[in-house]
């Protein structure tokens, strides 16, 4: 990733098991959400592993913020213990001789050094656990013990928080029960989190930025709109595919109950209120849902029909094609039959209006 | 031996010794049997059943044949009674010191195997979380470990005291029979009834099968209630 001289993390980690190798130099920001996405078996908690210092890379290095934590060839390796990190894993792993109070004392208690530390009402609040302090972690669903340990390990202090696919053992229901926490935890405090997921939509929801992972290596990594719409990583170019895109309020149309956004190439109408005017918010778009047209349709009931460029037409499997597309400074990706590419006879640099079916508010 | 007049009975000497013995004794496996129990729990080293089988053996070697090799090492030319002689000056065999050690031996399986299990079904996340949230390795032990290992130090603890309080073999051939040394309830409960001096042996046994009912009642009862949590 392009960070310039800001703050960030520099992880080099080089592992090998028996059947699994991982190899990897990253650069990741100390701001907002790093996803690192990936099928199961590429070693995206293996990377987490190695932050944490719970693993033993044969090579390693490890600065954050300019720190050292580990350089294996200079023989430094900082102890789990005296990274100031908070993990939350896959499994709440909550201590189940403790009850909900003293577990999130536990990190809370060994952590001398405050500063950027939460208060401890503070996280008790943004997870909205203050009815839960006194039950036993075996009384809690799981959304609400996957809540304790999230508020458990940001009592820590930590410098840098690790999530190992913190919903992916949560139903349906749950997930949608600790979303909003997670906003939240965003938009509010300024940890860095490093978010593992293999689920697109997870990934485009929460994550800033994304590093694509297979087979213990390093795809792409990057601003998470520019990451999406590349078109050479197949794991991005399945159903889920799709883009994300910055957008402003523009305004609020009450008779219809609709939001305008506006991003560089345009305007989206979206149904429904969406944040007050001026707020930012980001959009994202499936590339299932884009279709493209070389005439403004004339009688349509799609309300969202963008002028765009063709930049990049990448055949996939089968009988779909991917195309990228710019609209303003912004791009997204259509994911369309082979054939009406050949029927529009699309080129690179070709004008076209991308008409937009659905536009998925974060 | 300690004054109170209620527990001033015949037999309440040897008794009382017994019990010191036994609580001392568990102390010491505790403190000595919890790294032990905690390394063969983590170990990987090919002499792991070598070590389990030897600290198991106790269970079935004869007491005598213990006592037996115990007084040669205790006594005053063996290894450690020799250094016990250059050290204190005092001999190890027919000593009180010497009767803790044996019994330290002859109990040992009962301390180290349910410490053993306990740690070995500790679910090992715990620590790594533990460690994460700041926490050494020691004090994630005491922490986290020792807490969510309580039954089996409970079990630990009162397999061993029931264990070395009932001692008779090892006791008899290492320590003998003197009074307020090394005169334990079980060698007294003999004793008398050598003595023909039933009454007394009824009234001492009556209390070593009362306690031995109630520690396994209660082991039971605590065992049980863990089960269901």
């Amino acid at each position: 990733m392009n960070t310039g001289n800001e703050a960030r993390v520099d992880l080099r980690y080089a592992l090998e098991r028996a059947d699994f190798s991982l190899d990897i130099d990253l650069q990741v920001p100390m701001r907002g959400i790093t996803g690192i996405f990936g099928e199961s078996g590429s070693g995206k908690t293996t990377v987490l592993r190695c932050v944490a210092g719970l693993e033993r890379p044969s090579l390693g290095k490890l600065v954050v913020d300019g720190e050292v934590w580990q350089d294996q060839a200079a023989n430094v390796s900082l102890a789990i213990h005296e990274r100031r990190i908070g993990y939350v894993f896959q499994e709440p792993r909550l201590f189940w001789h403790l009850n909900v109070r003293r577990n999130l004392e536990y990190g809370l208690r060994r952590t001398r050094a405050r500063q950027n530390g939460f208060e401890f009402d503070q996280i008790v609040d943004l997870l909205g656990l203050d009815k839960l302090l006194h039950r036993a972690p075996a009384e809690l669903s799981g959304g609400e013990a996957q809540r304790v340990a999230i508020a458990r390990a940001l009592l820590r202090a930590p410098r840098l928080m690790l999530m190992d696919e913190p919903l992916a053992a949560l139903d349906r229901t749950r997930k949608d029960e600790i979303m909003p926490f997670l906003d939240r935890l965003h938009a509010q405090l300024s940890v860095p989190i490093l978010y593992v997921s293999h689920n697109i939509e997870e990934v485009c929801r929460l994550c800033d930025h994304l590093v694509v992972m297979e087979g213990g290596r390093v795809l792409a990594a990057g601003e998470i709109q520019s990451v999406l719409v590349r078109l050479d990583l197949p794991l991005l170019a399945g159903e889920d595919a799709g883009s994300v895109i910055r957008c402003t309020v523009k305004g609020y149309d009450a008779e219809y109950e609709l939001t305008q956004l506006g991003f560089s190439g345009g305007m989206f109408v979206v149904p429904g209120r969406f944040g007050e005017l001026g707020a930012e918010l980001r959009v994202r778009i499936r590339a299932n849902d884009v279709s493209l047209c070389r005439d403004r349709p004339r009688h349509s009931t799609i309300l969202n029909i963008i002028p765009a460029t063709v930049e990049r037409i990448q055949p996939i499997e089968g009988p779909l094609v991917m195309v990228r597309l710019l609209a303003g400074s912004d791009r997204l990706t259509a994911r369309i039959t082979r054939r009406s590419c050949d029927e529009l006879d699309l080129k690179k640099g070709d004008e076209v209006l991308v008409q937009i079916k659905a536009v998925a508010v974060r | 031996m300690f004054g109170i007049d209620a527990l001033n009975f015949p037999g309440s000497g040897p008794l009382w010794l017994s019990v010191q013995l036994a609580g001392i004794t568990t102390v010491v496996l505790v403190i000595v049997g919890t790294p032990l129990a905690w390394w063969l729990a983590h170990t990987s080293t090919r002499w792991k059943t070598v070590i389990e089988t030897t600290v198991a053996l106790p269970i079935v070697l004869p007491p005598t044949v213990m006592g037996f090799y115990l007084l040669i090492l205790l006594g005053p030319y063996g290894a450690i009674g020799r250094w016990w002689v250059e050290v204190t000056g005092e001999t190890l065999t027919f000593s009180f010191s010497g009767l803790v050690i044996a019994s330290c031996f002859y109990s040992l399986p009962f301390a180290v195997q349910p410490l053993q299990n306990a740690f070995e079904a500790l679910d090992r996340r715990n620590l790594e979380a533990a460690w994460t949230l700041g926490a050494t390795p020691v004090d994630a032990f005491f922490s986290v470990a020792v807490p969510q290992s309580a039954r089996g130090f409970l079990n630990a603890i009162v397999l061993s005291f029931a264990h070395t309080l009932g001692e008779f073999g090892v006791v008899l051939m290492v320590g003998g029979n003197i009074p307020g040394k090394t005169r334990v309830i079980s060698i007294a409960i003999y004793d008398q009834v050598e003595m023909l001096n039933y009454a007394n042996a009824h009234r001492l046994s009556v209390i070593l099968l009362v306690f031995a009912f109630l520690t396994l009642l209660v082991m039971f009862i605590v065992n049980r209630r863990w089960q269901n949590r």
